[in-house]
């Protein structure tokens, strides 16, 4: 299975990764080889198998109460923002 | 002192023979004299660990102290620490300063450790070599030129070299044990689960589990205390008591079962790795262990398996990174998308983006079936060798990795060849099982990995083996020579 340059530009725009020119080939090659060594999953007999949904048997995800805990501590976490205008985060516009 | 165990420096620091001033002054003139040659840390934090470690004092001298009180440590770069620079060891997050702590870095340091700063990775955790971190490679305390081994290789190299006397680390297909094997020193991961993932950077969330990078398991013991147990802030921490490992650590070895894994001793092995694996297991048999060969037929798909899976989890995961609310952000974007795709393409290396679009191709319309899916049902039939060799055995050994440290650059060139550094080790992981690599020896000159896995939450088992054989050898007391 080889990947071309059609199928590294379509991951390339769901993944919302901006690629130059140079690293597509580059990526066509390297997944290309990923696909492959993944492509021997297709030797196993998963006929009656059930996928495996949590590393440890019998276990789900745990849910807690639909309940508020934590404090407004949003200065404190816009501190790393890297454009703000007062307490909002500044995109592009998106609606003319 | 710096050559001294974590368990030593607790007699002498409750002795008063050494203050945790004095350690901590040495370890970061350690480390400061270190930083061109092995480039083990990302941040050192030295002012406030000598206030930390003042304050240590003081308790120390009023007697009421925590368990680790004056122990310095330093924590991977991949853990929240609260007013400190959090990297993961990525562009992305060069100028991220954690909010909060932590569930890891809070418990350590209740229990009194004391932070040094951060160690250096792979970015995202996405590595075996310690290459592809945004801050540059780490270099093997062992030999310059080689590797140390990643995703924890700054962990690994620091405690190698006897710059900190332990480190947190993390590991998602191998990236405790593989650079603990590489570097000589002792690493655990625990059963997923174990410990809390809370504050500690997502890489496959199914797979990633925090743990410790020491010189002994006795180390690992007394640490793993107060890291593990459950945590209400991490959906998939699990609510079991933490048994007392250190109290486990001297029982005897008559009657542990032993299985030596037939997958492991495959023609890619090193046969001087193989043979110095056999030295180790007739130590352990001495103790009292009886050894007998186990098989996991599926275990050879366990890298495509993986290849799958922590992509998918990757590419998930690291979709948080928009260049909106935190992280890099590019300059002039023209419109929303631009934001986004130009952010993350400068923010992020050539293998974190490598491994966000594999994963992103394998979930994709048409290919979801044909690769996840299947990856999920070939991880289900692995699991399931493992808990049929454990009926039989209690504790499953090999090598940890096939070969010792490569050169810088060896294996950069085609990433299917750097995967396949995790050949033993991925196995644990998608298992969820706990596993630990320990030093048993050395081929041309550089240490090996002697691997220890066992079935969900034996933590105390492995440890238990582990340090009974590092009472009968002294690898892991092994030190490289410019570091003495």
């Amino acid at each position: 299975m080889s990947l071309g340059r059609r199928d590294i530009e379509n991951v390339a725009h769901l993944a919302r990764l901006a690629l130059s020119e140079s690293e597509v080939p580059v990526y066509a090659d390297s997944l290309s080889r990923i696909i492959e060594l993944v492509s021997q999953l297709e030797r196993a007999d998963t006929a009656s198998v059930e996928p495996m949904s949590h590393p440890l048997p019998g276990l789900t995800q745990r849910l807690r109460a639909d309940a508020v805990t934590e404090a407004d501590r949003h200065e404190l976490y816009q501190r790393n923002a890297p454009s703000l205008s007062g307490a909002l985060y500044l995109v592009p516009r998106v609606i003319e | 002192m710096h050559l001294e165990t974590i368990a030593g420096l607790l007699v002498a620091l409750r002795g008063r023979k050494v203050s945790s001033t004095e350690l901590v002054r040495a370890c970061l003139t350690r480390i400061e004299a270190a930083q061109p040659k092995l480039n083990a840390f990302i941040s050192v934090e030295a002012e406030q660990a000598l206030a930390a470690a003042a304050a240590a004092d003081r308790r120390l001298a009023a007697g009421d102290a925590p368990p680790l009180t004056g122990v310095p440590i330093a924590h991977k770069d991949i853990f929240c620490a609260a007013g400190s620079r959090t990297t993961c060891g990525s562009r992305m997050l060069a100028n991220f300063v954690s909010p909060y702590d932590a569930t890891v870095v809070e418990r350590l340091r209740a229990a009194g450790t004391v932070t040094l700063g951060k160690t250096n990775m792979d970015e995202f955790a996405m590595g075996s070599s310690n290459e592809t971190s945004w801050f540059g490679p780490v270099r093997n305390p062992w030999n310059p030129q080689c590797v140390p081994g990643g995703s924890s290789g700054g962990s690994a190299a620091a405690v190698a070299a006897r710059l900190t006397p332990a480190a947190t680390a993390t590991d998602t297909g191998g990236s405790i044990r593989q650079p603990a094997a590489l570097c000589g020193v002792t690493g655990i991961k625990p059963t997923y689960g174990r410990v809390s993932r809370y504050g500690m950077i997502a890489f496959a969330s199914s797979l990633d589990q925090g743990g410790l990078i020491t010189q002994s398991a006795q180390d690992a013991a007394l640490l793993l205390a107060a890291m593990a147990g459950f945590d209400p802030k991490d959906s998939t921490s699990v609510d079991r008591p933490v048994p007392d490992y250190v109290a486990g650590l001297e029982r005897p070895l008559a009657g542990v079962r032993i299985g030596l894994l037939k997958e492991f001793f495959d023609a890619g092995l090193d046969p001087a790795i193989a043979a110095l694996i056999q030295a180790a297991i007739a130590v352990l048999e001495r103790e009292g262990a009886s050894v007998s060969e186990v098989s996991l037929p599926n275990l050879p798909l366990s890298v495509p398996t993986y290849y799958v899976v922590a992509p998918a989890e990757c590419s998930s995961n690291l979709a948080r990174f928009d260049g909106v609310r935190f992280g890099h952000r590019c300059d002039n974007p023209r419109d929303l998308t631009d934001l986004y795709c130009r952010s993350r393409a400068e923010g992020f290396g050539a293998e974190v983006k490598r491994r966000i679009m594999t994963g992103t191709y394998v979930l994709s319309a048409g290919y979801y079936d044909a690769y996840y899916l299947k990856a999920q049902k070939v991880r289900q039939l692995i699991s399931q060798d493992f808990a049929r060799a454990f009926d039989a055995v209690d504790v499953i050994l090999g090598p940890t990795t096939p070969t010792v440290a490569f050169e810088l650059g060896a294996k950069t060139s085609d990433p299917v060849t750097m995967y396949l550094n995790d050949i033993y080790t991925i196995g644990a992981n998608l298992a969820g099982l706990p596993a630990l690599s320990l030093p048993c020896g050395f081929a041309t000159g550089l240490p090996v990995g002697l691997q220890l896995i066992g079935p969900h939450f034996s933590e105390e088992r492995l440890l238990n083996v582990a340090h009974r054989y590092q009472r009968e050898t002294d690898w892991h007391r092994r030190v490289p020579g410019e570091w003495r």
